[in-house]
């Protein structure tokens, strides 16, 4: 993975050297602050080092310029390094319209992941290289974190509810995956690696093996056995609202309210159907909290996503 | 020894010094005295600060080595968790405030005590309830949750020792309260006649700061922890996402107060900082008023930045650039402060004794620790950062390297005072440099390994990471044999017959103006204060310096208790 002494780390995604500039650009303003105050520091107290007991200096004024100055440049350089922070922080945080969808689960202590396709891996993430890669994280037990240090990204993954994180990797190759949330015992266990492969080589690499079960699939043949399909009628004669076309767009509710029908809101739906109750509708569903695993329940959403 | 101390003649009807005064264990464990009260709390924040380091010493050692060798996974989750429960509950946030702020404030300002004396015990004494249940926690069984017991594992993953030790922080959580309130009330009501505000020394301006943040802060943490007890031992759903709670909620009600309790543990040191310099240098502490405001900047702006913890838990973008863009506001008082400490030295006096070179330390290594706070504040550099080594390393720079070394550069400059005996110099410059570079030795490598991803709280770890961790082990060794030779120094102190003077350093504030250890009632009468703080310079050589007057004899405790 890298020798025995690295000072930094390896840059294999595309928010990697914009970290890095910003990195460098810190490290040099903090050299150039760290480097004046020592100076002064050693020089005033060797220069004006005390010579006689007696000896007493003279009163200096407070100097209200100088004041303001040395305020109003370490605000001004601050602001600079804010803004620049905050839009590679921008950049993070919408994954690109593009982007290729996973699905990880974290759970004491070890990684889960579900390629659309339906290949699965555990504490391995198999990606394309130079593809945006939009990960969809959930928890099945404490807070998480998946970290790829060599992508310069990280998203806590929480329970009860969905975070994603996308990054594009630019380099094939492996690279560490640590989970960053203390999250237990094991947690320093909680690691796996990051395969980069070329795009062809990724292509073969999913489609080789496994049940050939995509996860629409899956969720289809869940949506039938857990029924579902009882309430939920493709005729939108059932007693729930027909779900094709739900996700996406925006849903009216019973209190009023009107929302965009996104993963978690679908996800709140199964889980815990009465605190959002679809206009015209009775609160019949019941919860399917504690029935599902998270990875049947990314199954069935990736399903209701699918359904025009 | 200076020519215009003018150390007013010790009083004529001398009182018994306040060690001197009763003697028995009673005498102590029912005193009413605040110097007494900071002597309790300065001996129970050291056994706890030692409790703390054998678990940092026994972490430094597992981290030797990738592999698990000197402890299992479970034991070392504990040995991290009670490390930070025993450091910051029960050493960071107490010394400063407790010890010293205990016994020199109010006679800094010219009191016969603080405004409270049995609120001030009772506040050791929930220190010592709150410390004891979170010991026992430790003995039985201990807690594995982190420090910052964060919600859903410490709710429902983690032993039934966690309530246990919550409760001891919840009740500690009081006395952090008491001490701010009674600070404020003293601060307020029992300055001596001419100590206007602007004459306070810097060291009242810090704890006045503190003390706000104590009492506004702490009941928050204290809810919280309650939370999650209740979570923990009734099944109430309030964090845990199985009950219908919201496990970031936690995040945001235990950063609303550790992010402020930060500057509880730090503003109280920028004082002692402020009274050294000044007294070290013979000057005026350049831009007094602005050292002084700046204190009060950080306390309020502190209270508006906890979101800077949460980066990558999902909280909403524009969330997180707001805690950004305030958290590098914080940078600018804090930029002040170390500017004005700098410019202090100007044309000054410099006189290296121990105290200065802690305080010399402690802008050092508080610099580079605040500097790379502005890392942790770049959003996207946090996202990469967040989580691992950098973090530790930073946190250790502001509070080892900052706190500690300021309250090392208090305890040496009061120690004649407090103790009415003088230590070793020689020694103490070798505990003091021994400090400075394995502190160094220990936590600059940290940063490395941060940038390079190593997660914190991991018991093994990828073999690169290993030459980084065996620097910081070494230099963990350097650091614990600096403290070990200050501990010994300051303890033989006590048994060797070098008795203090009243003003050992020719320093100016009200107290140096009386007796080494102090009467029990600090001064024999009433002082009226005629001159600004730290007035060092040339023309202060007039014999108007602030002095005990004998005039005006009055007891400002009795006038304002309990009226
Ligand atoms: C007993 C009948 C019933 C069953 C079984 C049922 N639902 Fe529902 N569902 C409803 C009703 C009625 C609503 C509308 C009221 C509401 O929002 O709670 C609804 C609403 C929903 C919604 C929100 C739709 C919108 O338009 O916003 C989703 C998503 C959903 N159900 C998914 C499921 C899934 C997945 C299953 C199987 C695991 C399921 N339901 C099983 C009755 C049912
Ligand atoms: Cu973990
Ligand atoms: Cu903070």
């Amino acid at each position: 993975m890298s020798d025995n002494f690295p000072l930094f780390p390896e840059q294999a995604s595309t928010f990697a050297w914009q970290v890095d500039y910003l990195y460098f650009l810190l490290l040099a303003l903090s050299a150039f602050f760290a480097v004046a105050i020592f100076f002064f520091l050693v020089l005033f107290s060797f220069k004006y080092r005390r010579r006689s007991e007696d000896e007493r200096p003279r009163p200096s004024e407070d100097s209200i310029a100088m004041e303001v100055t040395w305020s109003i440049i370490p605000l001004i350089l601050s602001l600079a390094v804010f803004a620049l922070g905050a839009g590679v922080f921008f950049r993070m945080y919408r994954a690109p319209e593009n982007a290729i969808d996973i699905y990880v689960v974290g759970k004491q202590w070890m990684w889960k992941v579900q390629h659309p396709e339906g290949k699965r891996e555990i504490n391995e993430l198999h990606v394309p290289v130079n593809q945006p890669v939009r990960l969809t994280l959930a928890s099945e037990d404490v807070i998480h974190a998946f970290s790829v240090p060599a992508f310069r990204i990280k998203r806590d993954v929480v329970p009860g509810r969905y975070n994603t994180m996308w990054f594009e990797a630019t380099k094939a190759g492996e690279y560490r995956l640590f989970c960053a949330e203390y999250c237990g015992t094991q947690h320093s266990g909680m690691t796996g690696r990051v395969v980069v492969m070329e795009q062809d080589e990724f292509q073969n690499w999913l489609s080789g093996g496994a049940s050939g079960e995509t996860m629409v699939e899956a969720g289809a043949r869940q949506f039938q056995q857990l029924g579902c399909e009882t309430c939920h009628k493709e005729s939108g004669q059932g007693r729930g609202p027909k779900l094709s076309g739900v996700y996406g767009h925006t849903v009216e509710l019973t209190t009023g309210q009107e929302v965009v029908a996104d993963e978690d809101y679908l996800r709140s739906s199964i889980l815990d159907p009465g605190s959002q109750v679809v206009v015209g509708y009775k609160p019949i569903m019941p919860t399917f909290q504690g029935q599902l695993s998270e990875e049947t329940l990314m199954q069935i959403i990736s399903y209701l996503q699918s359904l025009e | 020894m200076t020519t215009d101390t003018a150390v007013t003649t010790p009083p004529p009807a001398r009182t018994e010094n306040y060690l001197r005064s009763s003697y028995g264990i009673k005498s102590w464990l029912l005193t009413l005295d605040h110097k007494r009260i900071g002597i309790l709390y300065l001996v129970m924040t050291t056994v706890f600060f030692v409790i703390g380091g054998v678990f940092a010493t026994l972490i430094r050692l597992e981290l030797l080595t990738p592999q698990a060798d000197v402890v299992e996974a479970s034991t070392y989750n504990k040995l991290f968790t009670m490390h930070g429960v025993a450091m910051i509950f029960f050493f960071l946030i107490p010394a400063v405030p407790a010890v010293l702020g205990n016994f020199i404030l109010p006679i800094q300002i010219g009191a016969r005590d603080v405004a409270f004396p049995k609120i001030n015990l009772l506040s050791w004494y929930c220190f010592m309830v709150g410390g004891t249940l979170a010991t026992v926690a430790i003995v039985m069984g201990g807690v594995d949750t982190g420090w910052t017991f964060y919600t859903p594992y410490s709710s429902t993953y983690s032993s039934f020792y966690v309530p246990l030790a919550l409760t001891g922080v919840f009740i500690n959580g009081f006395s952090s309260i008491l001490t701010g309130v009674n600070f404020l009330t003293t601060v307020h009501k029992m300055r001596a006649p001419g100590m206007t505000w602007f004459r306070l020394p810097l060291f009242i301006w810090a704890h006045y700061a503190t003390s706000i943040i104590m009492i506004l802060g702490t009941p928050v943490v204290a809810i919280t922890l309650l939370l999650v007890a209740l979570e923990n031992v009734f099944g109430i759903g309030i964090f845990n996402p199985d009950l219908g709670g919201d496990p970031i909620l936690f995040q945001h009600m235990f950063w609303f107060y550790s992010h402020p309790a930060v500057y509880i543990m730090i503003v109280p040191g920028f004082g002692v900082i402020s009274e050294v310099i000044a007294c070290f240098a013979r000057k005026r502490i350049y831009g007094y008023s602005f050292v002084a405001f700046s204190s009060l900047a950080i306390a309020f702006l502190g209270f508006l930045v906890w979101g800077h913890h949460m980066f990558t838990t999902g909280q909403s973008m524009y969330a997180s650039m707001v805690f950004s863009f305030l958290s590098f506001l914080i940078a600018v008082p804090t930029a002040v402060k170390i500017f004005n400490w700098t410019a202090t030295l100007y044309k000054s006096s410099v006189s290296m004794e121990c105290p200065m070179y802690y305080a010399m330390g402690f802008i050092g290594l508080f610099l580079i620790g605040g500097l790379t706070g502005l890392f942790l504040a770049t959003i996207a550099v946090d996202i990469h950062l967040h989580d691992t080594y950098f973090v530790v390393a930073h946190f250790h720079f502001v509070m080892v390297g900052g706190m500690v070394m300021a309250y090392l550069a208090g305890l040496h400059f009061w120690w004649p005072k407090i103790t009415g005996r003088t230590y070793s110099e020689g020694w103490a410059k070798v505990g003091a440099v021994l400090i400075f570079f394995g502190f160094n030795l220990t936590f600059l490598p940290q940063f490395v390994l941060g940038y390079l991803g190593m997660p914190r709280r991991y018991h093994v770890y990828p073999e690169e990471f290993q030459i980084l961790n065996v620097m910081s082990t070494a230099g963990a060794t350097i650091l614990a044999a600096g403290y070990a030779v200050v501990f010994v120094y300051l303890g033989l102190s006590l048994f060797m017959n070098r008795k203090a003077s009243p003003n050992p350093w020719g320093a100016k504030g009200l107290e140096w103006e009386i007796s080494s250890p102090p009467g029990l009632h600090n001064f024999p009468a009433t002082p009226i204060v005629t001159k600004e703080a730290y007035a060092y310079e040339k023309d202060d050589v007039t014999p108007a310096d602030p002095g005990v007057s004998d005039e005006g004899l009055q007891i400002p405790q009795e006038e304002h208790t309990e009226a």
